[in-house]
């Protein structure tokens, strides 16, 4: 699909430029007449809202480190004072911390999509490597931004998360330590995690291109998930898909400003509003929400090292999606079966998410929530090792439509279109 | 110049291969400083001692004390919880080692081997999972089933010897190096 540039450069300006950097050409062919699919749903505007996110952050996050200082002392502070003395320092610290939760919403829902509709699978295996490097990237930003106003649950977090390499035979000790830049999590530890923070989110762009670029190569999979045929399966990218996506995004940006201007802290914790004191752990350590689910695979496993792996597994896993799979459908529009089960793992998602969220002891409506939490945690994980490839031998997919074209214009009008 | 040729390799494959290693030496040797700047500075290594008087501390109490960036647990047992703690047969515990740094390392973990003095515990109060600080069980607040401690981030339960019991900690709670000074004075570090 990224077959020969159809860029025309006409003044002798451009065609300077076009013969020395094609810049121009490059975005010519990639985002205006950058062939796609014409069945493209709302799912699939996501990629651009996640683009606007990452956006965002690093805007709204280069502004706070010009007020923000990264110290073990005034750390807290050098936070409340933007939020009270800076122009506008709590409308930008409040778009900064929620946008981290509308990131995280965007990129589960971009995930979710990608699984439904089978985007990981041939020839597209290395975009979905690439979306899970820039999610393992995104959870480790996201970590030591929330370590940044050193409140009880900033020091906590880090103090439990830093401790899981402690698990790791023999050397764990030591690495833990080498995290810490001293016996526990303190100065050093907050210095360090704040330069991370600054630089994670430009590696973050930088394999985001890779992961476009990737793209660009077999095109856009859609919600049938068979290949485009003729042209009469694509329309430009602009102006049709820059319209939609800008339409989707704006609806997402009401969403986001909802939260922003009026529930503020409705994804924060309470406990991070006090100052961070390391001989009081808080009553109950929740990490923020999109890392609920794995916190809840951790505390059901009653081991240390054993909770870790599984933990970590969890996301290894996620990396080898493209050869679970056996199934040549792509789409689950015509896998009746795999339909089911990745509804199952959505409802698998969502309660560890619960369960990750509840006290460790925790019983409701009768039910321990460690056992809700078990349950979900081996469905998961069946999920990926037995369901993907099994029920791709074992299932009878629907019939294909011959073309895009044919599915969205029916028969004659396809025809027609010849 | 005339070429030689060896079944062996070239005078030129020697060149490259001995380039390439002292170029990857040189390369990892530059690399260290930029990870070992990760480890603790002088400043964290300079060996933190504190000293505490413990005359106050009544029976069934426990005060918290930092040492070196951690909570220090000192506790005045009671003699019914020292009795509960000799009553448990080391062999049943999840960890039967005394991590205890005043002794070998392999040495039991007998109650008598987690205190100087049995009537004053001195523990460092890190769960051994994940780091957090347990919270110590009071007769109007009983923690756990051991009469200890409960770690509320991960479920962790120690007894009155600072022994795991249960949840996923692996290890009893860490006994620092200490001494007594006088009878009521103790030195930690």
């Amino acid at each position: 699909m990224s077959g020969p540039s159809t860029y025309n450069p006409k003044s002798g300006l451009e065609k300077w430029i076009d013969q020395r950097l094609p810049l121009p050409r490059l975005l010519h062919d990639t985002v205006h007449t950058f062939p796609t699919p014409r069945n493209l749903n709302i799912w699939y505007t996501f990629g651009g809202i996640l683009t606007f996110c990452l956006g965002v952050q690093i805007l709204t996050g280069i502004v706070l480190a010009m007020h923000y200082v990264a110290n073990a002392g005034l750390a807290f502070n050098s936070v409340e004072s933007i939020m009270r003395d800076v122009n506008y320092g709590w409308l930008i610290r409040y778009i900064h911390a929620n946008g981290a939760s509308m990131f995280f919403l965007a990129v589960y829902i971009h995930m979710f999509r990608g699984l439904y509709y089978g985007s990981y699978k041939a020839p597209r295996e290395l975009i979905w490597i690439l979306g899970v490097l820039i999610y393992l990237l995104m959870m480790a930003t996201a970590f030591f931004g929330y370590v940044l106003p050193w409140g009880q649950m900033s020091f906590w977090g880090a103090t439990v998360i830093t401790n899981l390499f402690s698990a790791i035979p023999v050397i764990g000790g030591h690495i833990a330590t080498w995290l810490w830049g001293d016996f526990a999590v303190g100065d050093a530890t907050l210095n360090r995690f704040f330069s991370l923070h600054y630089l994670l989110p430009f590696i973050i762009a930088g394999v985001v291109g890779l992961h476009i670029w990737a793209l660009h190569v077999p095109g856009n999979n859609n919600p049938l998930g068979i290949d485009v045929k003729s042209p009469q399966d694509t329309v430009p990218f602009h102006p049709y898909y820059t319209v939609k996506d800008a339409f989707y995004l704006c609806l997402f940006v009401l969403f986001f400003a909802a939260f922003v201007f009026y529930s503020p802290d409705f994804f924060g914790n309470p406990d991070n509003y006090i100052p961070a004191n390391p001989l009081v752990t808080p009553p109950d350590i929740v990490p923020e929400w999109y890392l609920l689910p794995y916190y809840a695979m951790l505390r059901s496993i009653p081991d240390k090292l054993m909770g870790v792996i599984v933990m970590g597994g969890a996301i290894v896993t996620l990396f080898l999606i493209p050869w679970l799979d056996t199934s040549r459908v792509r789409s689950c529009r015509f896998r009746p079966l795999m339909k089911q089960f990745f509804w199952g793992f959505v409802v698998a998602c969502v309660l560890l998410g619960y369960c990750g969220a509840q006290s460790v002891d925790a019983v409701k409506f009768g039910v321990p929530m460690v056992w809700v939490a078990r349950i979900a945690s081996i469905y998961y994980y069946a999920f990926f090792w037995l369901i993907l490839p099994i029920v791709g031998l074992i299932e009878t997919p629907k019939k294909l439509p011959a073309s895009i074209a044919q599915s969205v214009l029916g028969d004659s009008a396809a025809a027609a279109a010849e | 110049m005339t070429a030689t040729t060896h079944d062996a390799g070239t005078r030129r494959d020697f060149l490259y291969v001995a380039s390439g290693a002292v170029g990857a030496v040189g390369a990892a040797a530059a690399l260290w400083p930029f990870i070992d700047q990760m480890n603790p500075s002088a400043a964290a290594l300079a060996l933190a001692t504190i000293e505490a008087d413990v005359a106050a501390i009544q029976p069934g109490q426990q005060v918290v004390l930092k040492w070196r960036g951690h909570p220090l647990f000192v506790r005045r047992r009671t003699e019914t919880e020292i009795s509960e703690a000799k009553s448990v047969d080391v062999s049943t515990l999840p960890d039967p080692l005394a991590f205890n740094h005043n002794l070998p390392d392999n040495a039991p973990a007998t109650d008598a081997n987690r205190a100087i003095k049995p009537e004053l515990l001195v523990l460092i109060g890190v769960c051994t999972h994940l780091g957090c600080t347990p919270t110590v069980a009071t007769p109007t607040a009983p923690q756990g089933e051991y009469g200890g401690w409960l770690c509320h981030c991960h479920g962790s339960q120690y007894d009155t010897s600072g022994r795991i019991r249960k949840g996923p900690a692996p290890r009893n709670l860490e006994v620092p190096p200490y001494s007594f000074l006088s009878d009521t004075r103790i030195k930690v570090g």
